[in-house]
């Protein structure tokens, strides 16, 4: 040969993907509920997720070029933190909270961490969290009810997501100081809440809620996609819901299981926060042990916590986990013997009586 | 139907493009370069001189202690030179002996054995002073193989056809073609261990392969499974684990469950220098790949030239890039195509430039799909990022050493991380500190 051979180091063929592929698919999948929100909440909810993710690939630019890093914007991850942030958002929001939000996330959780796949927490949560602590009124109140379909009878609280209702109801019922009639009007919300039409509702996004979590079909739709894909794991999204599902079916809420699934941010954050590669474990007992964590946090959170939404908190919290839990869920080698296990017993012995 | 498999492993595209192909014995080469070390194990000491006259099958170099084989010249004619030339495998010059033919491929005289009359340690003598190692790539000495101590008594010896190798079908045809010599060779095997169970293990998408085993087998001893297809299922602790279940343990050897595996070449090389005694002095490989003209299998004798080989085979096609002795998931890129044909090379892919994918690196994101495919069932994510900042103690916890270095991590990296490579890297630290 006259030409210089390639020498390169093997494996010398490699699978078809990247992780540029990995993201853009993760996008692609959001894309079903983000149409559906446009058509329930009109063009001011694209807005909100255009500033969003703006601000993400913005930010993150701006950093790699400050840091001297290499420029990775057209990776993807950018654009997924932007959407997931404006997903997260109630949908009157004013137009400087994703940005604001979008800028904590990328800037904060993830490059001043090292940038994608250092960052230990989710940066769309991260950014959450933090408009969440910095502005609560705004995040909690600014509802707006969908112009297709409310819940209807209640006028009084229909703007409010189905799981404000729900703690306000039994806040109601909970106060000795109630009167008669708005103990009368909880359980009435708490009765409708939980009928078929209230599933239904909530199932096909006809309820008050964040932009990216009215409609559970449409990010399910998504869900499938990625499963198919296997770009997720199925043992998070499984382990979270069923968790959340067996406990409330267990503890008395005041309202059905289904209710609890299908409502808040559960099936977005089941089947796309918490599954995000970077902050849950990379061991198949570390995934189970994360979602089931996440699930029961959301429990806690919904049925005993200040807010009536626990899903963010929940993978937060577990996200900050994630580390310990692959280091005690090691996976069993291949070939490990009982032989090979009594000697380290005897060594422990051994240093035991030293 | 359910096939035999383990846990984890890849399925790359098996691109076997030759698999109608018989093997197609070469002409004689003009040279041959014959390293002293084509094993694993000490290399052996030349015991011709230069000028020698030599004969086809003459010992010309022999075996350091145990661990170890002998060499014989594969053509008649004269030792050359005794220098160091390059060796594919090393990566570095090795010390090789040099013979050139003098056309005429005069063996040396042989005599037929019947192996049912021979002691059992008489066969081995005989496996040793052959120069068999195993020819699935590994190169172990098969005489090693096959002297386990008392206390490990073997039940069932595996024959390996599973050739997970993409574009690899050497030992596909030689179970199509040398059938009945195979299932001989393995009652020779099974006689020397004094085993009664032989499983011949193939991967299910070689059918015409199991047919013609489960048609010739006359000895119930003997049973074909079919196999998953799927990487590493050649591993020889992937196989015996999806044949038998069983689980080598960490650090030990097959011999520790009862289990001696042999490569069905391997296995067609004991039958040739038992019942023939022929040494091994030449191997089928297949040459494959869109970087030459002709891909096929071929018969060449051992220090064979690659570039004789190739040029036998139409020559490279054009934009050929990147030569890999070996299959294109553990081969080796060689730098220069003046290497010799060793015992365990198992095939030559020729890879053009456009197929040769060297991806930026990029910083792993924890998709576990490393974990998920590891047969071995390591973290090599973890073990890599370890590996790159030189914290080789933890690599050492997360059981750096129980790597078999097949490479399914790399391969479905979407990170295009070269996980493979750090783990080889920190073991080598590891070793050298030891």
């Amino acid at each position: 040969m006259e030409e210089k051979l390639i020498v390169s180091i093997s494996p010398h063929i490699r699978e078809d993907i990247s992780i540029k592929r990995i993201m853009y698919s993760v996008v692609v999948a959001l894309l079903p509920a983000l149409f559906f929100s446009i058509y329930i909440f009109r063009m001011k909810v694209l807005t909100i997720v255009l500033l969003s993710i703006g601000a993400a690939v913005g930010s993150e630019t701006l950093c790699q070029y400050l840091f001297k890093r290499k420029i990775t914007i057209t990776d993807g991850s950018a654009v997924i933190t932007g959407i997931l942030l404006a997903f997260n958002l109630p949908p009157d929001s004013p137009f400087w909270l994703p940005i604001v939000g979008s800028i904590f996330a990328v800037v904060i959780a993830k490059q001043l961490f090292g940038g994608l796949g250092y960052n230990f927490i989710n940066p769309a949560l991260a950014g959450r969290a933090f408009l969440m602590a910095s502005w609560p009124k705004i995040m909690t109140h600014a509802w707006e009810i969908p112009t297709h379909g409310t819940l209807s009878g209640i006028d009084a609280i229909t703007s409010a997501t189905p799981l404000t209702v729900l703690k306000e109801a039994k806040g109601i019922l909970a106060d000795p100081l109630s009167s008669a009639q708005s103990i009368a009007t909880a359980k009435q919300a708490l009765f409708q809440l939980g009928s078929k039409t209230s599933l239904s509702n909530l199932f096909f996004g006809s309820v008050g809620g964040c932009i990216g979590e009215t409609s559970a079909l449409f990010l399910l739709i998504g869900a499938v996609f990625l499963l198919v894909k296997k770009y997720i794991d199925w043992k998070i999204p499984l382990s979270y819901i069923g968790t959340v599902f067996i406990l409330t079916l267990f503890i008395p809420t005041g309202i059905n299981s289904l209710f609890h699934i299908l409502s808040g941010g559960l099936v977005l954050g089941a089947f796309f926060m918490a599954t995000d590669m970077v902050t849950s474990p990379v061991t198949p007992k570390g995934r189970w042990i994360f979602g089931i964590g996440c699930g029961a946090i959301t429990v806690l959170i919904r049925l005993w916590g200040g807010y009536p939404e626990g899903v963010s908190y929940s993978i937060l919290l577990m996200n900050c986990a994630t580390p310990l839990i692959d280091i005690y869920t090691k996976p069993k080698k291949f070939g490990v013997v009982k032989k090979k296990a009594t000697t380290e017993e005897n060594t422990k012995e051994k240093e035991r009586l030293d | 139907m359910l096939y035999k498999t383990f846990k984890g492993g890849i399925h790359p595209q098996t691109n076997k493009a030759t698999d109608k192909k018989k093997i197609k014995p070469l002409p004689l080469p003009e040279r041959v370069v014959i390293p002293v070390s084509q094993h694993t194990g000490k290399p052996s000491t030349p015991i011709v001189k230069l000028g020698d006259k030599v004969k086809t099958g003459q010992k010309i170099a022999e075996a350091e202690g145990f661990v170890s084989v002998p060499q014989h010249s594969s053509i008649s004619g004269e030792v050359k030179e005794i220098a160091h030339y390059p060796h594919p495998v090393l990566g570095r010059d090795a010390l090789s002996i040099v013979i050139e033919s003098d056309g005429k491929d005069k063996w040396i005289k042989r005599k037929k054995h019947d192996y049912t009359k021979l002691a059992r340690s008489e066969i081995v003598e005989i496996i040793k002073n052959g120069g068999i190692v195993g020819l699935g790539g590994a190169a172990f000495p098969t005489h090693v193989k096959l002297s386990p101590p008392k206390e490990k008594p073997i039940d069932t010896l595996i024959l390996n056809g599973a050739e997970c190798e993409p574009y690899l079908t050497v030992d596909h045809r030689t179970m199509l073609e040398r059938t009945e010599d195979i299932i001989k060779g393995a009652k020779i095997i099974m006689k020397v261990l004094e085993c009664d169970r032989c499983i011949i293990a193939i991967e299910s998408n070689k059918k015409d392969a199991i047919e013609k085993f489960k048609n010739l087998i006359k000895d119930e001893r003997i049973e074909v499974f079919t196999l998953k297809v799927k990487y590493p299922q050649g591993e020889e602790r992937q196989i015996i684990k999806a044949c038998l279940k069983r689980e080598v343990p960490s650090g030990g050897l097959p011999m520790d469950v009862g289990v001696v595996v042999q490569n069905v070449g391997t296995v067609c090389a004991i039958y040739d220098a038992v019942h023939r005694d022929i040494p091994l002095l030449e191997r089928s490989l297949t040459i494959s790949g869109s970087g030459v003209k002709e891909p096929q299998n071929v018969k060449v004798r051992i220090g064979t030239i690659l570039k004789n080989v190739i040029d036998n085979c139409g020559g490279y096609a054009d934009g050929a890039g990147k030569i890999i002795m070996g299959g294109p998931l553990m081969g080796i890129a060689q730098y220069t195509d003046e290497v010799p044909i060793l015992k365990a090379t198992s095939g030559i892919i020729v890879q053009t430039e456009d197929e040769v994918s060297i991806e930026e690196e990029q910083p792993c994101i924890r998709c576990s799909r490393c974990v998920d495919v590891c047969p071995m069932r390591l973290l090599p994510c973890e073990i890599a990022s370890y590996a790159e900042h030189h914290n080789f103690d933890k690599c050492e916890e997360l059981d750096i050493m129980d790597c078999k270095e097949c490479g399914s991590c790399s391969f479905v990296c979407p990170a295009k991380r070269n996980i493979a490579h750090l783990v080889k890297f920190a073991k080598n630290e590891i070793m050298s500190k030891k």
